[in-house]
């Protein structure tokens, strides 16, 4: 069985250690701290200049000068900080980011990441996603294994324009956990139910199978 | 430059007087991040005053009908420099049929560019978009109308630094004619303080302008902001426009916690 979006949400959540500065992308990555338990304390980093993102806020709190990379309005919590953009990206760019969370289209063997473009279609920009894959001490991503025709998404190159070149440390996925290794892709866990015959026939470059654990 | 200043007293009368001198064809550098932060009166009096042929360096581009997106509708903006456009359709229409021209910038290195632009730094090296179309040129920059593109952006120069010969790409920096920003408070010699996120870019587009114009919430005689709060020199900052608290502001996207769920959260 393919883990749910929940699912691949509370397993991006076990990468997170307690004391960890973490920025999260938008989409699926923003279900990640829902999985974080309580005894886990982490600083959540949003680009526009925050340190300490805390929850949305009640309704009678919501302040318009006050939200997320996402446009979406939060709250602070006790011993965040703000800060202007440049100084956002320094200690991103400074590698003071312990890890990054991402969403993506295609990622490769060697970790190029591809989740700003498809040519031909409308060019939204690349926010800050070029900036986070070279900065984070680690950068996590979180996708669908296959497109939704079927079509992998693990590509010995990846064919839409790249984010950023090895750079992808970890793939999370509904099927499985990989490594980019120097050696090449590492499977490291599989969801309950599905097997490691699936995932090689599922993802395009050779992988090494090493599995130490389950995803689910 | 006609906008009358006695000493170091930069208050102007109103938004329309502050933005008189905005000729057509400039470049201005405009703070905000989405909806946040918005020097709206500033924007809406330069719709009012009817300028155009603008190349405008902001984060994002406003929305349909609100911040730069309603200069953009009335196609005064020949040109945008941003990090991302997603929330405007107009803007993809003018886009794909090559009315406007389009610089996509990574958004830390455009935050460094204005940054570097109000300090005196030509260009710098960052790791931000090696190997990618940000170094290696080809960015559509601007469509001929019927699905090619004019205009790609070229490649720039990429050199290796470091211990572990690491690339980086060579960055210029971003001066602009003018700059437009929102802040909070402001005192008569344009010290200014801004208010939680809607800091964002605003105080890098600020010292990116040659001449910087601030609306602001609350306007402060000298000496009544802390010296160790300002957030802005005032050394930026040219002229002050202020338009009252009760100013619009508007939420992209309003997400709330249900009350019970709250209690149990960690506000405090």
């Amino acid at each position: 069985m393919a883990l749910t979006r929940q699912e691949m949400a509370a397993r991006a959540a076990r990468e997170l250690q307690d004391g960890m500065y973490v920025n999260l992308g938008i989409g699926l990555p923003t279900l990640v701290p829902n999985y974080v338990p309580d005894d886990r304390h982490l600083v959540l980093q949003s680009e526009n200049g925050i340190l300490g993102v805390g929850p949305y806020p009640t309704e009678d709190a919501v302040d318009p000068d006050l939200i997320n990379a996402g446009k979406e309005t939060v709250t602070l919590l006790p011993g965040s900080s703000i800060f202007d953009s440049a100084t956002s990206f320094g200690m991103i760019r400074g590698g003071k980011i312990d890890a990054a969370i991402l969403g993506g289209m295609q990622v490769s063997a060697t970790g190029d990441l591809a989740n700003w473009m498809i040519p031909g279609k409308m060019v939204k920009g690349m926010g800050g996603a070029m900036d986070l894959v070279h900065g984070a001490g680690r950068v996590i991503v979180l996708m669908e294994h296959v497109a939704r025709d079927g079509s992998p998404k693990i590509l010995r190159e990846c064919s839409l324009p790249l984010t950023g070149k090895g750079v992808v440390n970890r793939i999370i996925t509904d099927l499985a956990v990989l490594d980019v290794t120097p050696s090449g892709l590492v499977l490291r866990e599989l969801a309950p139910g599905v097997t490691a015959e699936e995932v090689v026939e599922k993802t395009e470059p050779e992988l090494t199978v090493e599995l130490v654990g389950s995803a689910g | 430059m006609t906008v009358a200043r006695t000493g170091f007293d930069k208050v102007v009368a109103s938004a329309a007087e502050a933005v008189a001198d905005i000729p057509d064809g400039a470049s201005l550098a405009v703070g905000g991040f989405g909806l946040c932060g918005n020097p709206i009166a500033l924007i809406e009096a330069l719709l009012a005053q009817g300028t155009s042929g603008l190349s405008v360096v902001s984060n994002n581009c406003g929305v349909d009908d609100w911040g730069l997106g309603v200069l953009l509708n009335a196609q005064r903006i020949a040109k945008m420099t941003s990090s991302y456009v997603g929330e405007n359709k107009e803007f993809e229409r003018q886009f794909l049929s090559g009315e406007l021209e389009l610089e996509l910038t990574p958004q830390g290195t455009l935050a460094e560019k204005l940054r570097a632009g109000g300090a005196g730094i030509a260009a710098f090296f960052t790791r931000t978009g090696v190997g990618t179309q940000v170094a290696d040129g080809g960015l559509p920059r601007r469509y001929d109308g019927s699905g090619g593109v004019a205009i790609a952006s070229p490649p720039k120069e990429v050199r290796t630094f470091g211990a572990d010969d690491a690339e980086y790409v060579l960055e210029e920096s971003i001066s602009t004619d003018f700059a437009l920003v929102h802040a909070l408070r402001g005192d008569r010699h344009g010290n200014l303080v801004f208010n939680k996120s809607a800091r964002n870019f605003s105080p890098l587009a600020a010292m990116a302008g040659r001449i910087c114009i601030a609306q602001v919430e609350e306007l402060v005689e000298p000496g009544e902001i802390d010296p160790d709060t300002v957030h802005l020199p005032g050394v930026y900052v040219h002229r002050v426009v202020h338009v009252g608290t009760d100013i619009e502001k508007r939420i992209e996207r309003r997400t709330v916690t249900e009350p019970a769920a709250a209690s149990s959260g960690e506000e405090g």
